[in-house]
């Protein structure tokens, strides 16, 4: 049966690929509200923001602004493995010679697939905009393997959702803290304009190091120990949430 | 493939199930012959859905033991699913994916060699070539069901679990689907299938067993059962065609139109 994980992955991602190329939407709505933020922040709210160092607020904000593009593109995976439960396809994958991890697997292979899509998108409108960096090749691959250990991570948390919502709209609502998170952190403003216990859980919680991590790396800044610790979150998010969407999962298929 | 074929191709032994405390299935015994088509009758939350879970190990029995095609369901879960192929209640279909990608999709996901060519044949054998590149889900409802058994063939599985195939489903679409379930059993494909209509089981069945309440209360061929209640009366009754009978007749195109004159004798 292993011997055919890959095979079997390979083909199911195929078959969600194309849900994702049919309904291009997912793609687009995703990163609308990410881009609307950066238009409101940069041309309406940034200026009166005092982010205390002398890089342009579009490239300050940019890493938060990833982040929270992340986290609104999950809820689809939620969505289109609820949906795959509840329309009896899942059962037939079930009652098939398949590898099963191939049928969780797929849906977060295609979840990095279109949220990649995403995040360029965004990172392209971003340009526009204004956003400049003098980051190297190297620079940018750290960014990039930092996004996509995060995206891997919030993506099985969508696996949780997904796997034991009872409703289309449980399976997508989970997204909305996620994508608060990175509003109390130093995605927009720096922690240490917050009142005491705010900026507190700001500096402590996963964004706030990530962001600095993808900000340093942006700005060709050394990255410190916020890197070390941005690792370790989203390492220990991906392991945790991979842990208990594989025990929900067996389970649900015993 | 290694199992003699005379043994039964499905073999259910005191199985039972219960959540908390509803017991839906409270010791079910039953043989099915190779390549006979096996009638599990019952009305709605008998436990028939839960019974064909279980055999195609979808769900685990709390005890008892059911083996399909000479394997057993809860230890060798995979030589069962090599074995068998189950077509739900509702039509489980990719309705983004068109009919064909949804046939490539499973002869790929079965392994088998030349999955372009085996969504080809089964467009043409379920008459659906030329919706072949329409997305599912543009499909008529019997359109659905053909393209859900047709998935369920690819890759000619020996055991068939058929759940309630033709609920929901126009008269026409219902007759295609009994032939098409009377095709494979003269292939030589086992074929376990579920119903609550009577003329169902009567018109297709070879064996029909009666599920109540979570046991078997009666097994046996058609005249076997018929001969548990008292012989016939005698009754000169003018044979009125039935609303069907009409409704398929003013219509006018079943698939082959060789279904109908079976339908008026029996009674």
């Amino acid at each position: 049966m292993t011997a055919h994980v890959l095979s079997d992955t390979g083909t199911l991602t195929g078959r969600s690929l194309r849900h994702i190329l049919r309904s291009p939407d997912t793609i687009i709505t995703t990163a609308i509200t990410p881009v609307a933020l950066m238009l409101l922040f940069v041309y309406v709210l940034g200026g009166a923001i005092n982010t205390g160092s002398d890089e342009s607020y579009i490239n300050y904000m940019l890493p938060g602004i990833l982040l929270i593009t992340i986290a609104s593109g999950i809820a689809y995976t939620a969505y289109r493995l609820f949906l795959d439960m509840k329309g009896g396809i899942f059962e037939r994958f079930q009652s098939m010679p398949i590898a099963r991890p191939a049928v969780l697997w797929a849906h977060v292979l295609t979840a990095l697939v279109a949220n990649l899509a995403s995040i360029v998108i965004v990172t392209g409108v971003a340009l526009i905009m204004g956003f400049r960096t003098g980051a190297s090749v190297t620079d940018w691959f750290a960014a990039a393997g930092i996004l996509i250990l995060f995206t891997l991570a919030l993506t099985w948390v969508a696996v949780i959702a997904g796997l034991s919502a009872k409703t289309v709209d449980g399976a997508s609502a989970f997204s909305y803290p996620l994508i608060f998170l990175p509003f109390i952190s130093s995605a927009f403003v720096p922690t240490d304009s917050m009142p005491g216990p705010v900026a507190w859980f700001a500096e402590n919680q996963p964004v706030t190091s990530i962001v600095n991590t993808l900000r340093a790396l942006f700005a060709q800044q050394p990255v410190g120990h916020d890197i070390w610790i941005a690792l370790a979150w989203c390492a220990g998010l991906l392991v945790a949430a991979y842990a208990a969407a594989t025990a929900i999962y067996r389970k649900k298929i015993s | 493939m290694t199992t003699t074929t005379r043994e039964p191709a499905i073999r259910v032994r005191a199985v039972t199930k219960s959540y908390q405390d509803l017991h839906v299935l409270r010791g079910v015994d039953f043989d099915v012959a190779p390549g006979s088509i096996f009638a599990l009758l019952g009305s709605n939350g008998a436990g028939k859905t839960t019974l064909v879970r279980i055999l195609s190990t979808l769900l685990r029995a709390n005890t008892g033991t059911a083996t399909v095609h000479g394997f057993d369901v809860a230890s060798a879960p995979g030589d069962v699913r090599r074995s068998i192929s189950l077509t739900g209640q509702f039509a489980a279909v990719d309705e983004v994916l068109t009919g064909r990608e949804n046939l490539v999709l499973v002869a790929k996901l079965r392994h088998l060699r030349n999955p372009g060519a085996v969504a080809d044949d089964m467009l043409a054998r379920f008459s659906l070539t030329d919706a072949g590149n329409r997305r599912a889900g543009t499909y008529s409802g019997g359109m659905r069901r053909r393209l859900d058994i047709a998935m369920s063939l690819v890759g000619n599985p020996p055991v068939v679990f058929l759940d309630e195939p033709t609920t929901g489903l126009d008269p026409q679409a219902r007759i295609e689907v009994w032939q098409t379930v009377k095709r494979l059993a003269k292939d030589g494909t086992t074929i376990l299938l579920t119903t609550q209509y009577l003329d169902e089981a009567e018109q297709l069945a070879d064996r029909i067993a009666i599920l109540h309440q979570g046991v078997i209360i009666q097994n046996g061929t058609l005249a076997e059962l018929k001969q548990l209640l008292p012989s016939a009366e005698v009754e000169y009754v003018a044979k009125q065609p039935t609303l069907e009978d009409v409704f398929l007749a003013l219509v006018g195109d079943t698939a082959d139109g060789a279904a109908m004159p079976a339908g008026g004798e029996s009674r």
